[in-house]
């Protein structure tokens, strides 16, 4: 009886001084296993990266500390995903989650642990279009830009060249469909045509045949919405071959150095975009990183950034509350205030405490839009000589 | 000049692809007509060999290709070829001396023939996989083409081009080529006459004093021999693959069963009628409609039958019509 007292008094003190500084934790729930296995643990630093930087400058809510528990999104398993969500919440108490990654599991978060729980989550890499319109409570943000954002894009360079006419091929799949769609939609809105939208199946020997249904349609250029080293190739290598076309839209899946190595300039005049800027955010970030793991890794600034907004958010309104932070990350994130890069998060911290406003850069140039994801930053590109060419950022 | 250019269009992207994939094809078929005529039973592995045809010649042409060895315009894999074709014929006579041989001294029946060519596929398969890797190949080099789009538009002022690549034009010789010769072979030579002998009536056959065990052997050289021949055609007009062969299955099957299984002459007609259904069907008409008809009639759809991905469908549909209403093929073969 007496060592139970002692025990209870001694997690008491400890509760007690637990509240003066606070520990806040952060969910990182990412597809540790799964499909992009290889991407995750550098998206996974990056979080905890910002999460270390935070806690070790002490000024998050006067001292307090943060911590990442980590769980496994699988990137496909919506049951396993939700679970572990529902435990980081649950059994962890976590106030607030970096991620989840793949748009179909961090939908399923959303709609099952997130909005009713009251969770804020923003998910470094979830690029579907659906999850713009999904009922969130103002809980979900992205730092990477919807599919959507690029055919809008897509659309406005090929109209700057005034051509108005295009045939378009997809690769079959949800990330094809999608980018496919929404470049249609916002290219006929501004007033061109698409002669054709047909797709093609990665993986095959021979693509003539979706060529000659493609040249039949006609067009001034073809958009390309596949894999470089998929079928995206064959059907440029199969028009180039027929005389079906001559240039090409190239959108990110597109755009590497395969391409140039591939076609040289046999496809002088094509042009393309591909996720880019030119914000010395990247660069900062990469300084910072060191050689702790590869900065460059896809979605990795995007994670730091996420995971940077979650802390911002909680200083700017004073509290490790979802439901009261959450009003604040569009603030935080944007103009007007002092920009902040990454390794300036202890300056940041600074400026919110005493009331100012900053507008979070980032490593990615973070610009929330709409319902809270990111714009989006696209470098846009012409083959000239065989060469990929920057024409600029947009 | 209308007409001009719609007639182009249809070279360019119906009579030339057709004719290419359809000579592809009818090597292929000629190849699983004379094991089903001969041997007697429906050659499942015969895609997979054709990619261990393709996969040695390859190696062989990396080598030569290694050693400063080309062929000027050609490509070196013409070279390589000799070369695959013995290593196929290797292949071929060591499956039949451990698995075939077997089975066919206990005379079993046709549908377990089949079932052990499955089994011969896969493993076929898994060795080109280990060996070469699942990924694609590049071996084509020499000039890429015979006619370049761009050159024929300036050259004649059409607006249409016409694009011949240098394999395709190397995959309708080599075909005539080799079939001319097969049929010689089989027509007048000694050896060529005993195998239609066996393959007509087995027993009476090894009355006349025919040795069985030569006209296997036979058979599974030829049939190495154009395994290899097709899987390289293919592999230069296209590209090298494992799993594409794997695929080819089902055209060369139906190019076979359409023409009539065991009817070599059927095997080259099906082998082009499958092409061209292939191609006609899911070729979009819109282009050459446009210039052919006044400007009232134009079309605003693409006038495409079946998208281009039920390419495999058409082939699918011309087997089971074939089987249905025709089951002994085109010209006349064995029913199945």
């Amino acid at each position: 009886m007496k060592k139970l007292l002692m025990a209870t008094t001694a997690v008491a003190l400890m509760t007690a001084t637990a509240v003066a500084a606070e520990e806040i934790k952060i969910g990182v729930e990412l597809g540790f296993t799964g499909p992009i296995e290889s991407l995750t643990p550098q998206m996974g630093a990056g979080a905890e990266l910002a999460m270390k930087e935070v806690s070790d400058s002490g000024k998050l809510l006067d001292g307090a500390t943060v911590t990442s528990v980590r769980a496994d999104s699988t990137c496909i398993d919506a049951g396993a995903a939700t679970a572990a969500a529902e435990r980081l919440v649950t059994s962890d108490g976590i106030k607030g989650m970096m991620g989840a990654d793949c748009s179909g599991v961090t939908g399923a978060i959303l709609s099952n642990v997130a909005v009713p729980n009251g969770l804020v989550m923003i998910s470094p890499s979830a690029t579907s279009p659906a999850l713009s319109t999904a009922e969130d409570n103002g809980l979900f943000f992205r730092t990477a830009p919807s599919d959507a954002r690029q055919g809008q894009v897509m659309a406005d360079i090929i109209m700057d060249h005034g051509i108005k006419t295009v045939a378009l091929t997809y690769t079959n799949n949800d990330y094809g469909k999608g980018l496919a769609d929404s470049f249609q939609s916002a290219y006929e809105k501004a007033g061109g045509t698409v002669t054709i939208s047909a797709a093609h199946e990665d993986g095959k020997a021979d693509y003539s045949a979706e060529v000659g249904a493609l040249a039949s349609a006609g067009g001034d250029m073809l958009v390309v919405a596949g894999y470089v080293d998929q079928g995206g190739s064959g059907i440029v290598r199969a028009a180039l071959d027929s005389g079906a076309f001559d240039t090409f839209y190239f959108p990110d899946g597109m755009v590497s150095a395969k391409l140039e190595e591939t076609f040289g300039s046999e496809i002088d005049g094509s042009m393309g975009d591909n996720p880019g800027t030119d914000s010395p955010g990247a660069a900062k970030y990469a300084e910072l990183v060191g050689d702790a793991f590869d900065s460059s890794s896809p979605f990795s600034p995007e994670s730091y950034d996420a995971a940077a907004l979650i802390m911002l958010a909680m200083q700017a309104a004073g509290s490790s509350d979802p439901a009261a932070y959450k009003d604040k990350v569009m603030d935080v994130a944007n103009a007007p205030g002092e920009q902040i890069f990454p390794g300036e998060l202890g300056k940041a911290l600074d400026i919110l405490k005493n009331g100012g406003d900053i507008d979070y850069v980032g490593a990615s140039a973070v610009e929330l839009i709409g319902p809270g994801e990111s714009a989006g930053n696209y470098r846009e590109m012409v083959i000239k000589d065989g060469k990929i060419t920057t024409v600029k950022y947009r | 000049m209308d007409v001009l250019n719609a007639l182009v269009a249809i070279a360019n992207y119906v009579l030339i692809p057709g004719i290419a994939y359809g000579s592809q094809l009818a090597l292929g078929a000629l190849g699983v007509t004379l094991i089903y005529g001969i041997l007697r039973f429906s050659n499942f592995a015969h895609g997979d060999t054709m990619a261990f045809g393709a996969m040695v010649t390859i190696l062989f042409t990396w080598w030569f290709q290694s050693m400063g060895i080309h062929l000027g315009p050609l490509p070196t894999a013409l070279l390589a070829l000799p070369f695959g074709i013995a290593g196929t014929a290797l292949l071929l006579l060591g499956t039949d001396r451990i698995v075939y041989r077997f089975y066919r001294a206990k005379r079993a029946a046709p549908v377990i023939l089949v079932i052990v060519s499955m089994g011969v596929m896969f493993i076929m398969n898994g060795l080109v996989r280990f060996i070469i890797g699942p990924n694609e190949q590049r071996f084509a080099d020499g000039a890429r083409f015979i006619i370049k789009a761009r050159e024929f538009k300036d050259m004649t002022g059409l607006r249409e081009g016409l694009a011949i690549r240098t394999s395709q034009g190397i995959t309708v010789l080599t075909a005539v080529i080799v079939v001319a010769l097969l049929f010689w072979f089989l027509m007048r030579t000694r050896t060529g006459k005993s195998m239609r002998a066996y393959s007509d009536n087995e027993d009476l056959a090894l009355l006349s004093g025919i040795n069985p065990e030569r006209v296997v052997t036979y058979t599974w050289l030829i049939v190495a021999a154009l395994a290899t021949v097709a899987g390289v055609l293919y592999g230069l007009d296209k590209s090298f693959k494992p799993f594409t062969y794997f695929q080819l299955l089902l055209p060369i099957f139906a190019s076979a069963v359409v023409g009539g299984l065991g009817n070599p002459l059927g095997a080259i007609a099906g082998g082009f009628v499958v092409a061209f259904s292939e191609v006609t069907i899911t070729y979009a008409w819109k282009k050459v409609l446009v210039y052919l008809l006044p400007d009232s009639l134009e079309p605003t759809g693409l006038v495409q039958l079946l998208s281009t991905d039920y390419k495999f469908a058409v082939s699918f549909g011309l087997l089971i019509v074939v089987l249905l209403f025709r089951p002994t093929g085109l010209f006349k073969g064995k029913a199945l």
